[in-house]
């Protein structure tokens, strides 16, 4: 039997040590020749028998600690001294150099000592032979330098900032050892080197920061903190390890931008609010981009935005008003050119802004924000005592009826028509300017004013989208009433040609509307002339054999009449008002009548005779002379029938200006209100049963403001008006809470 | 005449078991005898209306100077409060036992012994929120009537409250004469009266906190004083 010869310990260990003295010289960087597989094999079989052998010759043990003494012997030797004896980036160099010899020395040695991986280590729970020997290099050479190291690398780092060139590709292989050191754990790294160099950093920038913000401007200071956070980005992809890009970058941020946040941006001739005011654009963008990196950035920024725009607003608003007072004294209650004026631009500014928001803001929330409230204040200012519910339905108004101020292509149209709605949406009022709009839509529907039907209908599509389709449901009723009427004055046609003894001799036209969708307009008992008495009864006839469970009032301030002036030169065709009409038919019967006669025939208020009259004698075209002959109408002037009067046109329009709508509106609106904050109120209190006030209070707000923005005193005075009713009754315990009395 | 029924939630004074008025005369026996009975029935018709077998207004201002007391006098309306009379003006049967028995009185000299101690008694008593509401119903003479003009609460709140709370009183009639606003005062304004009296520091009104479901007119009543005062 071929029986192994028992090596001895010292002669196999002094082979091996042949060995390990050969890798050093290699290492070292002596012109050896490298290992044969023969030279390895033997090796790693001496290990293999050493460790094979039977007690008392099994030496795995000792050769696991000689492995280990071979690491130290050799650091302390060579290594260590070596590097003692180099400074800054020579030592560097120096490290990296005996780090990466150590690597392929425990790589040749672990692979001659594997058998002792293979079973000695696990069975007696001891580190693997790669472990031990980065263990021996960490505690033995690491340990020694790594502060020396650290600082020689912070300081290289620094001479980058300040623009020197350096060997990245050095620093990059000595942070690799701080990584590659722990052995999978992050924490060499970031205790002995990361926490300084943050530490470092810090300082670094707080000084050039302490200098920079009192030599720069705000736009200038911003670049030179936007190249210097991109240039340690790039230090970290160049040399840093990946883990201290977020913490490097906030280090940075904080220095520059958090510290100094509040002087950068109030900086006096070149801070955000003068940014604002130069509109300079690309430092905006360049502020938002800096500022939304640290935490609370953006408050301060969009705070000065949102008090910019308010001020420009503001600013249109004052314009206009003093415009508005420079205007004669007469024409005030009308909303007239300043104030077309004046919402364009508002448009304008919004679209200016709105695109400061979407462009230099990145469509952030913050600022979105802003932009409401800012508009929201000086939208709700109104102008010249016109609220901006009443301009806006005005500004509609001018561009959806013929003639109109406003000339536009169809599709500017659109496009205003879409802004105008936008603009809806920061003004509380929206009731308000529904009820104006709805005025000045009947107007147009009933006098055919109304340009195009498209555009009709198109802004109540948005309109719709906008407020819903509570908002709308009356305007949509009202456009659908005129084309039923169109139909049912085909039918009226009809019914007159069937039955000829029952047509009154004048062509009659009658639009009938149904109540709940139009305005509310004060009904007077005209007299009507003789002639046109008979037109209606003949019409309700007709109407009744169409219906019989409707009722019909006359609004005779929308009629029309084409009437035949039989002047002395030639007979003209004036196209007047019911009203007018009728005052004119007057002086069929009589030459000359005085105001309270004309007054007392027609049954009219002072108000309209004075329009009426005015419009007939004082305008442009003077059908009747005046006594005495001055430009306003007084209660004794007396009318004569003015048969002189001619004019080139065979057919003319006599205007009849409306009346003050703005007082009824808002009549009308307020009463409107108190219902709903009634109903509001009960409907509250029916599904809560008991409430405390504040909470009805705000519920009742809230459930409202889609419309308007209710007054608290007025919700107040409806609570109490309820419980007089019956409907709530207060606590008796608790004098704050409401009970529901069903 | 009798109190219309849509006036819920309020204490049905009929159910003298749970009148609050018996806090007035604690202790004691309240055993009556048909004796007691007897003599309040004959001291009843000596005032009484026979026609309508209950005193009318005649017959209390007669009472009334038997008793030597006004028939303006806040004594009067606590003892309707007492007998918890319903309509002004007028005694039934009933309720002249009723309060004759709380006040232990079977004699007009009895009687007026009682009225007159009455007052302190009543601004004493726990229960005098009961008889302040009650001043307010009894005034509201029509059938549905649910409010009062201002001038007679400015003189009911003098009569009721000008003892206890002269000042808020007194300032409080000059504001009602002053503003437009209100012609009437229902009974939830009333109400809050008192609360106002007995809350709110009448020299700083701190505690006074609009934005609370105080009455709107005691709202504008506040802002009031303070221009005033603000003014002084």
């Amino acid at each position: 039997m071929n029986q192994r010869e028992i090596i001895d310990f010292h002669e196999g260990w002094k082979f091996m040590q042949n060995g390990i003295t050969k890798l050093k010289s290699i290492l070292e960087g002596a012109a050896e020749t490298h290992f044969t597989s023969e030279e390895h094999i033997m090796l790693y079989t001496t290990i293999y028998n050493m460790c094979t052998q039977k007690p008392p010759h099994d030496y795995s043990q000792q050769l696991y600690d000689k492995y280990k003494e071979s690491f130290h012997e050799y650091i302390t030797s060579s290594v260590l001294p070596s590097l003692k004896e180099r400074h800054d980036e020579f030592m560097l160099r120096e490290l990296v150099r005996r780090w990466q010899n150590h690597q392929v020395m425990a790589r040749w040695l672990s692979r001659f000592f594997f058998y002792l991986d293979r079973y000695f280590i696990s069975r007696r729970s001891l580190p693997p032979l790669m472990e031990v020997g980065l263990t021996c290099f960490r505690e033995l050479v690491y340990q020694e330098v790594k502060v020396k190291v650290r600082d020689a690398v912070i300081s290289l780092i620094d001479r980058e900032r300040e623009g020197e060139q350096i060997d990245r590709a050095l620093l990059k292989n000595v942070l690799d050892i701080f990584v590659e050191i722990g052995n999978g754990l992050m924490d060499f790294y970031e205790k002995d080197f990361e926490d300084a160099m943050l530490k470092d950093t810090g300082a670094y920038y707080s000084r050039k920061a302490s200098n920079w913000i009192v030599d720069d401007s705000c736009p200038d200071y911003m670049l030179k903190a936007e190249n210097c956070l991109r240039r340690e980005k790039e230090r970290v992809s160049h040399y840093l390890h990946s883990s201290s890009e977020t913490k490097l970058l906030e280090k940075v941020q904080h220095e520059l931008l958090f510290v100094y946040a509040t002087q950068l941006l109030e900086k006096e001739q070149s801070g955000c609010h003068a940014l604002l005011m130069d509109e300079k654009v690309e430092d905006l963008s360049r502020m938002y981009r800096l500022f939304s990196k640290i935490s609370g950035g953006l408050e301060p920024v969009s705070n000065t935005f949102k008090q910019h725009v308010t001020a420009e607003g503001s600013a249109l608003v004052k314009q206009a008003e003093d415009a508005v007072s420079q205007k004669k004294t007469d024409k005030k209650d009308v909303v007239g050119v300043q104030e077309q004026v004046f919402v364009r631009k508002v448009i304008d500014l919004h679209d200016k802004f709105m695109a400061y928001v979407n462009n230099c803001f990145l469509n952030h929330t913050l600022f979105h924000k802003a932009l409401k409230d800012a508009f929201e204040v000086f939208c709700n200012k109104g102008v010249a005592g016109s609220s901006n519910a009443e301009l806006l339905a005005t500004f509609c108004d001018n561009i959806l009826k013929k003639g109109g101020s406003e000339k536009l292509s169809d599709e500017a149209i659109e496009e205003t028509l879409e802004k105008v709605v936008k603009l809806l949406a920061y003004i509380g009022d929206k009731d308000l300017f529904a009820e104006f709009y709805r005025k000045k839509l009947a107007r147009r529907l009933l006098f055919n004013k109304s340009a195009n039907d498209d555009h009709e209908r198109s802004i109540l599509t948005k309109l719709k989208q906008q407020c819903g389709g509570q908002f709308t449901s009356k305007m949509e009723g009202m456009v659908t009433d005129l084309t039923l009427a169109r139909e049912n004055q085909t039918h009226f046609e009809e019914y007159l040609n069937n039955n000829p003894t029952a047509n009154p001799g004048i062509d009659l036209t009658v639009t009938v509307l149904t109540t709940g969708f139009w305005p509310s307009y004060k009904s007077f008992d005209l007299n009507l002339p003789v002639e046109m008495v008979k037109c209606i009864e003949v019409f309700k006839e007709f109407y009744e054999t169409k219906t019989k469970h409707r009722k019909l009032t006359w609004i005779y301030s929308f009629g029309t009449c084409n009437v035949n002036g039989k002047f002395e030169s030639k007979t003209i065709e004036l196209v007047v008002t019911t009203h007018q009409a009728a005052a004119l038919l007057l002086f069929n019967t009589s030459n000359r009548l005085s105001y309270q006669e004309i007054m007392a025939q027609l049954n009219l208020s002072d108000e309209d005779v004075v329009r009426l009259l005015h419009s007939l004698s004082c305008a442009k075209y003077k059908i009747l002379n005046k006594e005495p002959s001055t430009k306003v109408i007084s209660p004794n002037d007396v009318f004569e029938f003015n048969g002189k009067f001619t004019d080139k046109m065979r057919h003319i329009k006599i205007h009849l200006p409306p009346g003050d709508e703005k007082k009824k509106v808002i009549e009308d609106v307020d009463k409107d209100r108190r219902y709903a904050i009634d109903a509001s109120i009960i409907r509250i209190m029916k599904s809560r049963k008991v409430l405390g006030y504040q909470q009805l209070v705000s519920e009742c707000v809230e459930q409202l403001s889609r419309m308007f923005k209710p007054d608290v005193k007025a919700i107040k005075k409806r609570i109490e008006d309820l419980i007089t009713r019956d409907y709530l009754e207060r606590d008796k315990d608790n004098a704050n809470l409401f009970k529901y009395l069903a | 005449m009798p109190r219309s029924s849509s006036r819920k939630g309020t204490t049905n004074l009929k159910e003298s078991g749970n009148s609050p008025v018996m806090d007035l005369f604690r202790g004691g026996s309240s055993k009556s005898s048909s004796k007691d009975i007897g003599r309040h029935d004959q001291l009843f018709y000596t005032y009484a209306n026979h026609s309508l077998d209950m005193i009318d207004p005649d017959g209390i201002v007669s009472l009334c100077s038997d008793l030597g007391v006004d028939h303006t006098d806040v004594r009067i309306l606590m003892l309707a409060w007492t007998m918890q009379a319903e309509k002004q003006g007028y005694f039934t049967l009933d309720e002249w036992r009723r309060g004759l028995k709380e006040l232990r009185a079977d004699s007009i000299s009895k009687l007026q012994k009682a009225v007159l101690d009455l007052e302190n008694k009543v601004r004493k008593s726990s229960s005098f929120p009961d008889f302040y509401s009650f001043a307010f119903r009894y005034c509201l003479t029509e059938e549905k009537q649910k409010c009062i003009d201002t001038e007679s609460i400015c003189i009911l709140l003098d009569l009721v409250l000008g003892c206890q709370f002269r000042a808020q009183v007194d300032a409080l009639t000059q504001y009602l004469k002053h503003q437009t606003d209100y012609k009437v005062i229902n009974m939830d304004q009333w109400n809050a009266f008192y609360r106002f009296c007995n809350e709110i520091n009448f020299s700083t009104f701190k505690n006074y906190d609009p934005n609370l479901a105080w009455p709107l007119v005691l709202d504008s009543f506040v802002e009031w004083m303070q221009l005033k005062r603000g003014k002084a």
